[in-house]
């Protein structure tokens, strides 16, 4: 392909971290120190995006047929409930910003996943 | 090395990364010398990687790396008598914090202190008593937690001259004492202009990079944009930096379309826009919102933003919006004259209007002893004069523009686009 992914492919690596539901409800301190964690890495320039997900609605396509389904579909701690999206400059950032992450909301489940450009 | 330790080291070389510019400029704050604050916090690095490998990363990697350095800095002044009476004061106040644990770790995570600290430390590193390559250096050590080898690599340098070019900076603000601050309002233009011209130059050498660069290179562009996204929170008032930032997101965000893999430059607007990152110029047109918000008149990266915007919004090159962006370069020339933008002007008003017009204002900068010797300028009249059917002229043009150049894969291209007027010149003469 005629393009410069293939030099500039890893530069900025993004990380997409992802919160499964099912945690235990926030309360007014996990706010807050969310809201701080959300601020300082914005500060630092590494966080590009970030926001909440609704159940939504699920989608099968087979032979033809798109089938849709509105919530809940599944045990609520495999959706995905939140996301943040990192711009980091190796997976071990994307790890230790995860790490601290989990150590301030506590119990739960997520993943941590690189997000490839339109060239992947 | 085992793997565990070797995983260690990894994730301590990732908070390193992230800490580095907090903790120095933290340490640096407290002892008002950039150049020892940098030595304590790499003291401080080389214990962690003694550490934490058998005793595992701390809660707070930061914070435990911050008093590690500030105990390193308590060591250091009482062992050495020369740093003098105001050090030796700092030394007891240390330890008098040092008797209440939670307290000194309060004291560690005071965010907004360390925050004034880090703004401080970006214009120090940018200070005009230091050269323009000294201060790229000090900022992306400093700052950006680079490694020596890794800016040495970045700007194609040899890394004992890029060693030998940040312990020279850091002794010239030594001896000259410069204040470890926040400029005074009367001078903080000017230094601000320092600063965002130091990030403006790390960003342009990262987009300059081309196929079967060293990674670090292109790396510099997001280098770049990390520390202005960082200082536009730091100053959140000053729209030049919004302006700036902007500039570099959605210059950006043509990154991956801006190169064949053959290493030629792809034109903007033959560009594949589907390739530019949304994402990024959603981010510019924010930051640019942010900026025009402020009010105030607009300083040249806002404008230089602005115009960037113009061919973000464009869906199709077709669409580009030249009219406005003739008279967006109109107002940077007030702002900043400049013979390279009244080129880039004669550009707008030739696709906005036409050729004829674009090419008088080239004919203005002929003369122009700063353009002596710059490709674009006759790469630009065989483009206008290749739109107006002069062949033979355009011919000569690229030519010349390609005689200029020493990118070998742009001269490839202004050669090809010689060969392609001076083919067209053909059925005229057979005619």
């Amino acid at each position: 392909m005629d393009t410069t992914a293939e030099i500039f492919g890893d530069l900025a690596m993004r990380y997409l971290m992802t919160v499964n539901g099912g945690g235990s409800p926030p309360d007014e301190q996990l706010y807050a120190e969310m809201d701080r964690f959300v601020e300082e890495l914005t500060r630092a320039g590494v966080l590009l995006a970030t926001g909440g997900l609704d159940r939504g609605t699920h989608v099968v396509a087979s032979a033809g047929n798109i089938t849709l389904t509105d919530g809940p579909f599944a045990e609520s701690k495999e959706v995905i409930v939140s996301f943040a999206l990192l711009e980091v400059r190796s997976k071990d950032e994307a790890l230790e910003l995860a790490r601290r992450f989990w150590k301030m909301v506590g119990d739960g489940e997520g993943d941590i996943r690189q997000v490839f450009g339109p060239e992947g | 090395m085992p793997t565990d330790t070797a995983a260690a080291h990894r994730a301590i070389e990732a908070v390193w990364r992230l800490e580095s510019a907090r903790i120095i400029a933290g340490l640096a704050g407290l002892l008002r010398d950039v150049g020892l604050a940098e030595e304590l916090a790499q003291d401080a690095l080389v214990v962690a990687l003694e550490q934490w490998p058998a005793r595992g990363i701390p809660a707070n990697p930061g914070a435990w790396l911050m008093l590690t350095a500030k105990h390193r800095a308590i060591d250091r002044i009482r062992r050495n008598e020369r740093l003098g009476d105001k050090l030796n004061l700092l030394g007891r106040e240390l330890e008098a914090t040092q008797q209440d644990p939670a307290a000194e770790l309060d004291a560690v995570l005071d965010d907004e202190k360390i925050d004034d600290d880090l703004l401080r430390l970006m214009f120090i590193s940018c200070h005009p008593v230091l050269s323009t390559e000294s201060r790229i250096a000090l900022t992306l050590r400093l700052l950006g937690g680079l490694t020596t080898e890794e800016i040495a690599r970045g700007f194609l340098a040899a890394e004992p001259t890029i060693a030998k070019r940040i312990v020279r900076a850091k002794g010239t603000l030594a001896s000259k004492e410069v204040p470890f601050e926040v400029p005074p309002p009367t001078e903080r233009p000017a230094r601000l202009a320092s600063v965002l011209e130091v990030l403006y130059l790390v960003f342009n050498e990262g987009y300059s990079a081309t196929t079967g660069d060293d990674w670090m290179r292109p790396a510099l562009c997001s280098e770049a944009l990390r520390l202005g996204r960082m200082l536009a929170e730091l100053m959140p008032a000053e729209p030049e930096v919004h302006g700036l930032v902007a500039l570099m997101e959605i210059q950006a965000s043509r990154i991956p379309a801006r190169l064949r893999r053959s290493g030629t430059p792809v034109p903007l607007l033959e560009q594949n826009r589907g390739r530019w990152d949304q994402l990024l110029i959603r981010r510019g047109f924010t930051a640019l919102l942010r900026a025009e918000r402020l009010g105030g008149p607009p300083g040249p990266y806002l404008l230089q933003a602005a115009i960037a915007a113009c061919h973000a919004r464009a869906r199709t090159a077709a669409e580009t919006d030249w009219a406005k962006i003739a008279t967006l370069y109109q107002v940077l020339i007030a702002v900043a004259p400049s013979p390279v933008i009244e080129l880039n002007r004669a550009v707008a008003v030739a696709m906005a209007d036409d050729p004829e017009r674009g090419l008088q204002i080239t004919d203005g900068l002929a003369a122009e002893p700063a353009l002596a010797g710059y490709h674009h300028l006759p790469s630009v009249r065989g483009d206008l004069l290749a739109k107006l059917g002069r062949y033979a002229e355009a011919t000569e043009e690229f030519r010349r523009a390609a005689s200029l150049t020493r990118n070998i894969p742009e001269r490839t291209l202004l050669l090809q686009r010689a060969a392609d007027c001076s083919a067209m010149m053909e059925p005229t003469d057979i005619v």
